[in-house]
């Protein structure tokens, strides 16, 4: 059996090789911070640091597998954050309206501005994204005026910094949160389950029943653990239930319906997906708009985590996002990149961030070493990619 | 004569596939060898093992060059040791030019500083020796692909070759060119140059093979001596699918044409990159239940017509209407056509036809994914059990139908780009070169699949080179030249002659 992990492990290195890296991270740094890394506070704060950097990874995952980039992301998101605030501040708008019109407007954004200069007038993406990104970094100034604006709403800023309501409290235990994690374990292994029958049943390959055993509790205590450690602190927070949900709902539209399958298949080849009946056009469109809207989610999630908006805020997002993609096995020749990965990506990044923080690492080592791990992430992927094809 | 090349008990295995078992196979100096075998049969695998493509320590056995064990780890080392590949898909920059294409790689230089006046003088050499007289400061991209074989050629004999190994070269060549190319070999080989080929073609195997060495599912089946009169096609078809084929074009019971279901009229398609008319004045006709061939010379305009009638615009201005059973339609894109029932399996699969990172039951399904779909949420079962029925159905070689595409043999491919487009369930299908790469016995298989659509009541229009299967399976020929019709033959009329007269006016 140590045998069948070993060659588990070897032949889908790829797909595990970041959750791999994740958790040396996070193991060298509990140690070098004497175990400060992993309490619920850090975590919980490591979450909400991350969110608004994961969405936009989510989004431009897409963008990446479609063979394009997206630059514009990070100062698109200051943008709209900032028209979010005034929306609040201002017009002193619910935000059950400010998000779905921030969003709306991102949409547009992405959909008009880079959709139309990609897709009809073949403006290269990189071009068409860097020009607005001045753009909107222009706007940005403009409409905060240089100032700092408050969003003056609770709820709003709940968003980035409350935590979901509990029904009860137990020994300290944040009850709805422990609930809400025994449900995802049980729906992911319910889930597993099922596909694997599937599987037999067609006589598709699958791992031994140990294997699979393994794999299910490996992946349930992992989950646990990290439930009961923000259980025991505030419980879950909105953004990370925010999160989860976009990754669900990405994760779903990419592996499960048509449309997924046809960006993918863009990416992949898109002459071959032309001649398949579908618009390549009609894809970019659609893939930038989500970016958009993403970016406006961004944006929201991180006025809310300040409280308000800057003047500078979504500077380098976009870096931070791609680096994330790409650390999460996103392949820079198109077609291939996993939402999920992407996610972790992020995590990777924002958790290096937040270690060297504890670890009072100066700011300009900071960036060194996130640097490197990007490099060394994509060589490890670039590697493995010739390794499985020269063996194959 | 002695063996200037001889690999020993060759075995290779892929993840689920033994692609070769135990392989022996000896080249004498200074003949022409030709290898052939089915679709998968190992024939590309071998030849990669022996150009280091597989590096030493990937396979078992031993390849013994001129008497010595090779240990190979790159491409590289085999090329010092005089063996050069020419590869099925061309591997010329298009941006540049001939001669510094032949030469990109090893170019002269003194350091780091190219030689371009040396260069350019070896490389009107090297073209002397494969009888090309093109300009060596054409671009590549400005050649046909019958040239661009050619240059191939002379890269590799600029490199002072002892060994050409020639993965189906011909495949894409038309006939013109094939001789050419043929005869170059034969020119070759007196300067004592030895060379391996891989081919399909059959007839061209018997006219030049000195020894042929059949494969059969990664297993040496024989060789067969030419001089001993040993080379005959119907062994060589017997040792190669294991069975006797009697008939290389199967029969068909009694021919019934409907109305017409596809007409084209006045069509003209200007390309806005070239600047010129691609497609001129064609009026295009096919009726239910029938096979129409469209003949003609490469460039002669066939593949650019067929994607212009499947919406496949690019940068085309179109001009002319389209008719479906008498009703005017227009497509602006593919997917019109597809909606209308039309289906194009396109000529070069790995360029348009196929998404190669993907795997066989994703390719397959592409086209028409909203019919395993509810409410666009695919349904991965039933995407399983289309796959598979494909697989079976079309014979597809491959250890599961979650093997990327990237990872069958050409030909195996081709039925998987034939598999995706009859899932679309079309009432025309287009078949843009079908069997280009394709054993005799997979070719059959798919002139017997053309007969049951047909027999159905689809149309099949069939794009070709080869005159053989455009007359043995067309009901009606069409001929084009220079983006023209220039002739229109009942099958009973159509001979080789009057097509290739048509072919060149
Ligand atoms: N990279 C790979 N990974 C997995 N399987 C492979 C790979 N390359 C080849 N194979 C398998 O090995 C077998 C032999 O393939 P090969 O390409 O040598 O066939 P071939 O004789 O050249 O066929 P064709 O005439 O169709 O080109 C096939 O079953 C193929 O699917
Ligand atoms: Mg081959």
């Amino acid at each position: 059996m140590f045998k069948e992990l070993r060659a588990a492990l070897s032949e889908n290195i790829r797909d595990y090789g970041m959750y791999i890296a994740l958790a040396v991270i996070m193991v060298i740094f509990t140690v070098l911070t004497d175990g400060l890394f992993l309490t619920p506070r850090v975590l919980s704060d490591l979450i909400d640091m991350t969110g608004y950097i994961a969405v936009l990874s989510v989004g431009m995952t897409l963008v990446i597998v479609i063979r394009h980039i997206d630059l514009s992301v990070g100062y698109v998101a200051g943008f709209l954050g900032a028209i979010s605030a005034i929306l609040s501040f201002k017009l002193g708008w619910s935000i059950w309206v400010i998000i779905p019109a921030t969003l709306a407007l991102g949409a547009m954004i992405g959909m008009f501005w880079t959709g139309t200069l990609v897709a009809r007038l073949k403006v290269p993406a990189f071009v068409a994204t860097l020009a607005a990104m001045t753009i909107f970094r222009g706007l940005l100034i403009k409409v905060t005026n240089s100032e700092t604006i408050f969003t003056g709403n609770e709820a709003f800023n709940a968003i980035g910094n409350g935590y979901i309501p509990d029904i009860a409290k137990v020994d300290g235990f944040h009850i709805l949160t422990i609930i809400i994690g025994v449900l995802a374990v049980l729906a992911f292994v319910f889930m597993e389950i099922r596909n694997r029958k599937k599987l037999i049943q067609y006589k598709l390959r699958v791992s031994s029943m140990p294997m699979f055993i393994i794999k299910l509790a490996f992946v349930a205590s992992v989950v646990m653990f990290f439930i009961f450690k923000l259980a025991s602190f505030k419980g879950l927070s909105w953004t990370a239930i925010i999160v989860g949900v976009v990754v669900f709902i990405y994760n779903f539209i990419t592996k499960n319906t048509t449309l997924g399958r046809h960006i993918y298949a863009v990416g992949g080849n898109p002459e071959a997906a032309e001649l398949s009946g579908i618009s390549v056009k009609f894809i970019t469109y659609v893939v930038f708009a989500s970016m958009g809207m993403l970016a406006a989610l961004s944006g929201i999630l991180f006025t809310a985590r300040l409280q308000s908006a800057t003047p500078t805020a979504g500077m380098g997002f976009e870096l931070d996002a791609i680096a994330g993609a790409f650390v999460g096995g996103t392949s820079a020749s198109g077609g291939v990149g996993k939402v999920t990965g992407s996610i972790i990506g992020a995590l990777v990044m924002a958790s290096l961030s937040k270690g060297m923080d504890l670890m009072n690492v100066g700011v300009s080592y900071q960036y060194i070493i996130r640097g490197l791990v990007l490099v060394v992430a994509v060589i490890f992927d670039v590697q493995t990619r010739n390794m499985k094809s020269k063996k194959a | 004569m002695k063996n200037i090349l001889e690999m020993r008990n060759i075995t290779k295995e892929f993840p689920g596939v033994k692609a070769l078992d135990n392989v022996n196979f000896q080249v004498k100096e200074g003949e022409i060898h030709c290898l052939v075998g089915e679709n998968g049969a190992g024939k590309s695998t071998l030849m990669k093992v022996l150009s280091g493509v597989y590096p030493h320590g990937n396979y078992d056995g031993d390849i013994v060059l001129n008497g010595e064990v090779q240990k190979f780890a790159r491409i590289n080392d085999s090329e010092k040791k005089g063996i050069a590949i020419i590869y099925q898909e061309l591997a010329l920059v298009p941006e540049m030019s001939v001669y510094e294409n032949i030469f990109l790689g090893h170019e002269f230089h003194k350091k780091g500083i190219v030689n371009w006046h040396s260069t350019r003088v070896e490389a009107i050499k090297m073209l002397e020796k494969v009888n090309l007289s093109v300009h060596p400061s054409t671009k590549v991209i400005d050649l046909g692909v019958g040239v661009q074989q050619l240059i191939e050629i002379a890269k590799a004999l600029s490199k002072d070759v002892k060994l050409l190994i020639l993965d189906e070269p011909t495949a894409s060549l038309n006939e013109d060119d094939s001789e050419n190319l043929l005869k170059l070999l034969k020119d070759l080989k007196k300067e004592g140059v030895t060379s391996i080929m891989i081919s399909h073609k059959l007839k061209e195997v018997i006219a030049i093979a000195d020894t042929v060495t059949v494969l059969r599912d990664g297993k040496t089946i024989c060789s067969l001596d030419a001089s001993k009169g040993e080379v005959v096609e119907k062994d060589i078809i017997k040792y190669m699918v294991g069975r006797e084929i009697n008939d290389i074009f199967p029969k068909r019971e009694n021919k019934k044409f409907g109305d017409v279901l596809l007409e084209v009229k006045d069509w003209s398609a200007f390309d806005k990159n070239l600047g010129r008319h691609v497609v001129k004045n064609v009026n295009f006709n096919i009726r239910e239940g029938e096979i129409v061939g469209i003949a003609g010379l490469m460039g002669a305009g066939r593949t650019e017509f067929a994607h212009s009638i499947f919406g496949n615009m690019k940068e085309y201005g179109l001009t002319g209407e389209i008719f479906i059973k008498g009703k005017p339609v227009k497509h602006n894109h593919p997917s019109d056509a597809i909606k209308n029932g039309l289906a194009y399996v396109s000529e070069d699969r790995k360029g348009d036809g196929l998404i190669l990172i993907q795997d066989v039951k994703q390719n397959i399904t592409l086209a028409n994914l909203n019919k395993i779909a509810k409410r666009t949420v695919i349904d991965k079962h039933e995407e399983v059990i289309v796959a598979e029925g494909f697989r079976q159905s079309l014979n597809i070689k491959t250890p599961s139908i979650e093997q990327k595409v990237n990872n069958l043999s050409g030909g195996n491919q081709q039925k998987v780009a034939i598999g995706k487009w009859l899932f679309v369930e079309p009432n025309v299908l287009i078949l843009d070169e079908p069997t280009r790469g394709i054993d005799v016995g997979a070719k059959y298989e798919i002139y017997t699949l053309m007969n049951e659509l047909i027999a159905k009541g689809m149309s099949v229009i069939m794009i070709s080179s080869e005159l053989p299967e455009v007359l043995g399976m067309s009901d009606r020929v069409y001929v084009m030249a220079e983006g023209k019709l220039t002739g229109e033959l009942p099958i009973e009329e159509a001979t080789q002659e009057k097509i290739m007269e048509m072919a060149t006016l």
